[in-house]
């Protein structure tokens, strides 16, 4: 089963939690261990990436041909999608497990979703 | 064999065998929906069947295998069945080649899937109304209709709140098993609560006339009791025990809780001639299984609670000073203001009125139970009982705009007219003097007390 881990924090905080996961120090080393347990009991990373901040973002619809393009997030909240992580595990119980471990569930939020129709698959559909 | 025993002989093998008929069928399909209507077809070919032939000599392997080949029937119709098919067709091969000692006697060669299907139902995944409907459904075998009628919602809403439940497991993939081992303890804890739920549904209704409510009762007895013996020997056997214990020494005095008027009469007050003491005895006997089976938890200390109640000849031999000590020991598994509530109950029935109110207004400057009418009900019978009368009509008041059943507004009402004309002719100086009369909160069979054993959250 796909399940895909939202990581969400609040951008309006001083530092975002994780800023530190990209050089080397207590929470680059966080993450590493993550991903070497979560690897360890089975359970596959596939893709996955932290994004830069939703205030930065361009929000676009099209209703009727013209699409409206918006500064700003999708949702106008305190809390925003600041990274993902799509993993194959077993189910629920064991995605939980793993979100549980996750350093941003520490310091932000940790939504898990499951992937749609995951008999076809995320890499078969990015194909 | 004449209709009539016929009947008789399916309404058995439905209480019995529903839920493990589901349960199996689900465990080999996948299918909710399907288990739960190749199911009922298999009780409705039962009816037909056993008057012509008579009752097989295992009914629920008889159900089981008939509404296995229903599913096989339907899946045959339906091309997205066919995976599903091939798990079946290996499945049924597999046990027709499994030795016939191999399985446990009395689950007569059919696997027990029931207790998969208890944990799946009971998933903290799960809102809790949806974990109670799904449970009273798939392995009570309730019909919508009823599991409307027991929680006073319509049928279309309770309809609405299965399906749901179905698509999410479905959807996001709950897992239909027993939980591993480090789940274990926290998973259980949340199907006892499910289970202690049903329970006090059907209990607090039974004042009224609804018997499906009230039935509530059995059938969380009978789930908790195959709980028991699902769950033997394992790490959380001594809890769910404990909770049987518990249900059943409540359920004993469900002939006593109730006057001629419909009306709750307080544990101090009850004919504990009208006890069940042949219920009590079995409680009891379980509740020492505990001892030796795992360690101490709440509905352990709980049903050890409900014991010094069960074991006093009369109200006024109950034994407070050790109800305090367990109320303490609960507090400390579970620290809760309503259990600190009935802990000050108990400490007024042991030390005296005066040291529960010191621990009742400590409660209510807390503002840990806000608005909760028993904590003003609890301040107003401890007043009372000291001879404060104006106080207690006042605590009364308060209690009767925060109370929310009736027949707890009739009791309110009837103790507010009693302590009022005491302060109105002011022969307060004449003290309450029943040194038996146990406040509203302990124990009164009106709240019970509630452990609320907390749902985990994952």
């Amino acid at each position: 089963m796909q399940y895909l881990l939202l990581m969400c924090f609040d951008e309006t905080a001083e530092q975002r939690p994780g800023d530190d996961c990209r050089v080397p120090g207590p929470g680059f080393d966080a993450l590493a261990t993550w991903v070497s347990e979560t690897e360890a009991r089975g359970v596959r990373l596939l893709v996955g990436a932290r994004l830069e901040l939703g205030a930065d973002a361009r929000t676009v619809r099209d209703r009727g041909g013209v699409p409206l393009v918006t500064d700003g997030p999708f949702a106008e909240t305190k809390e925003q999608v600041a990274g993902f992580q799509v993993i194959e595990c077993a189910d629920l119980d064991e995605a939980v497990a793993v979100a549980a471990r996750h350093p941003s569930a520490r310091t932000g939020t940790v939504e898990v979703r499951k992937v749609f129709n995951d008999e076809v698959g995320w890499s078969a559909s990015q194909a | 064999m004449n209709t009539s025993e016929v009947h008789v002989a399916v309404d058995a093998a439905f209480r019995g065998e529903w839920g493990r008929v589901v349960a199996a069928l689900i465990a080999q399909t996948g299918d909710w929906d399907l288990a739960e209507e190749c199911a009922q077809e298999a009780f409705a070919q039962a009816l037909r069947t056993w008057q012509r032939d008579g009752v097989p000599n295992r009914p629920g392997a008889w159900l089981t295998t008939v509404a296995r080949n229903r599913a096989l029937d339907r899946l045959r119709r339906d091309d997205r069945g066919v995976g599903k098919l091939e798990q079946l067709a290996a499945l049924a091969a597999t046990e027709e080649r499994a030795p016939s000692g191999t399985q446990p006697a009395e689950t007569g060669g059919v696997p027990d899937d029931r207790l998969r299907l208890m944990f799946t139902c009971c998933h903290p995944a799960l809102p809790l109304e949806a974990r109670t409907a799904l449970t009273l459904r798939t392995l009570a075998g309730l019909t919508t209709a009823e599991i409307a009628r027991a929680f006073l919602v319509s049928e279309p809403t309770m309809a609405k709140r299965l399906v749901r439940a179905k698509q999410k497991i479905q959807n996001a993939h709950i897992p239909y098993r027993v939980p591993p081992p480090e789940l274990l303890p926290e998973r259980t804890t949340g199907v006892l609560a499910v289970l202690y739920l049903l329970f006090n549904e059907g209990y607090s209704a039974s004042a009224g006339a609804d018997l499906i409510r009230g039935g509530l009762c059995e059938e969380a007895i009978r789930l908790a009791t195959v709980l028991c013996e699902l769950t033997a020997n394992t790490s959380v056997t001594s809890e769910a025990l404990g909770l049987l214990a518990l249900v059943h020494l409540q359920h004993a005095r469900r002939a006593a809780r109730v006057d001629e008027a419909g009306d709750l009469v307080r544990l101090a007050e009850q004919d504990r001639n009208l006890w069940d003491h042949a219920e009590i005895i079995d409680a009891l006997a379980l509740l020492r299984r505990t001892a030796d089976s795992g360690p101490l938890g709440p509905y352990q200390v709980q049903a050890a609670i409900a014991t010094q109640h069960a074991i006093a000849p009369e109200a006024a031999a109950t034994d407070w000073p050790e109800i305090v000590r367990l109320y303490g020991l609960l507090a400390q598994m579970l620290p809760s203001p309503v259990i600190e509530l009935n802990r000050a109950v108990a400490i007024a029935m042991a030390e005296g009125p005066a040291a529960g109110l010191v621990l009742v207004e400590a409660l209510e400057t807390s503002g840990a139970l806000g608005d909760y009418h028993l904590l003003a009900a609890t301040r107003a019978d401890l007043l009372a009982r000291l001879g404060r009368n104006d106080a207690a009509a006042a605590a009364y008041h308060r209690a009767l705009e925060l109370v929310g059943t009736d027949v707890e507004r009739r009791f309110l009402s009837r103790r507010l007219a009693e302590v009022a004309a005491l302060a109105a002719t002011e022969s307060s100086r004449a003290t309450s003097g029943a040194a038996d009369r146990t406040a509203l909160a302990a124990d009164s069979d009106i709240s019970g007390p509630q452990a609320e054993p907390g749902t985990p959250t994952s």
